[in-house]
């Protein structure tokens, strides 16, 4: 009697191609079946590979479909799937490209990819109705500095030291010409889904401190004083006009 | 945070300039879409993202009625029933919800 074949050799085995077939799989005449066991392997590294790929377009569109491919086969054996819900692989990509040595020179491609994330996870988030910007004119003036928001489901930022709404929208949603990016500006994006659609805006200055500041509960009197102290160029009519235009937030609370 | 909060006078101006501003101009979501099923032809049909529902496109028959498309919303029940612009052949309607109706046979 042979032991058991343990699930976790199996799994090891399947997504790391320098591992052999563990003892035990076997074809039906009772042989060892590694023919078998590699056509398996195949498809499974393929199809995450795939849902890598659908996830995070523009990652592959900017390292092409070869060295996409080869990044995911390294990726699936470091960080093989938790849930078998394929639209939630791959969350640490991000942080992997980061770390991943030959493409140390291609610095912006993690927050590319934590765009891309943060853009599945607002588009999977639950319905929620965005503020009626009429909800703020019946509040008391006197009122206005103390009130906080509470946040979209969908509702996500993002700042990065590259030009990644720029980025995005040359590589992705193909609205200006890769040409077009400056690469030596910074900017920081706000990504949330109050309809159907998912809804990117890049911050003005001192918008992100802003946004995080009432994402995380403060009043809006404090997160305007926060946003003001980073930026003296911070105009806080512009940035309500974008907080209420995307839908950022549901509830004054 | 001891970052001092901006003051109230201050913030109230700023708020009502900006729901000025958006009141004036169009309202948030004039732009909004919703989904319409049974009026997209086969292979026509939009969809989701993302693995997993990437279904766009695969509709095989013409007006499948599990299949959706985005409209401009309020459109889509004009689907069949208002003109020439939405018209749809043998009497079928626009619907927010799947329908029944013209489904691929299994």
């Amino acid at each position: 009697m042979t032991e058991p074949l343990k699930n976790s050799e199996f799994g090891a085995a399947l997504l790391n191609a320098g591992h052999q077939m563990p003892a035990g799989v076997i074809g039906p005449d009772g042989a060892p079946a590694p023919k078998r066991f590699n056509v398996y392997r195949n498809n499974v590294v393929v199809s995450l590979t795939e849902a890598l790929a659908a996830t995070y377009p523009t990652l592959q569109k900017l390292l092409g479909e070869e060295y996409f491919a080869a990044l995911a086969r390294e990726y699936i054996g470091k960080y093989p799937p938790k849930s078998p819900v394929l639209i939630w692989y791959g969350q640490e990509l991000a942080d992997f490209v980061e770390s991943f040595p030959p493409l140390s020179t291609y610095p912006y491609l993690a927050d590319v990819a934590r765009f891309e994330w943060a853009w599945l996870q607002a588009y999977h988030a639950a319905d929620q109705v965005a503020l009626d910007p009429a909800a703020l004119a019946e509040i008391a003036a006197d009122a206005l500095a103390d009130i906080r928001f509470r946040a979209h489901a969908a509702t996500h930022l993002l700042t990065s030291s590259w030009p990644i709404y720029d980025l995005l929208q040359a590589n992705r949603f193909g609205a200006c010409s890769p040409e077009d990016v400056d690469m030596k500006s910074a900017q920081s994006v706000l990504i949330t889904r109050p309809d159907i659609e998912v809804v990117i805006k890049p911050l003005r200055s001192g918008g992100h401190e802003f946004f995080s500041a009432l994402i995380n509960g403060e009043t809006l009197g404090l997160a305007a004083g926060v946003a003001m102290e980073k930026s003296s160029t911070f105009d806080l009519s512009a940035n309500l006009s974008d907080a209420l235009e995307s839908g950022a937030f549901v509830e004054i609370l | 945070m001891k970052n001092k909060a901006m003051s109230a006078a201050v913030v109230a101006g700023a708020v009502a300039t900006a729901v000025a501003g958006l009141t004036a101009s169009a309202p948030a979501h004039a732009q909004a879409k919703e989904k319409c099923y049974g009026i997209s032809l086969k292979g026509q049909n939009d969809c989701a993202a993302g693995p997993g529902t990437t279904c766009a496109g695969t509709s095989t028959v013409d007006y499948q009625g599990n299949a959706w498309t985005l409209v401009p919303k309020g459109d889509c029940v004009k689907y069949g029933v208002d003109g020439s612009d939405f018209a749809l052949p043998d009497g079928r309607k626009g619907s927010l919800e799947e329908l029944d109706r013209d489904l691929p046979k299994a």
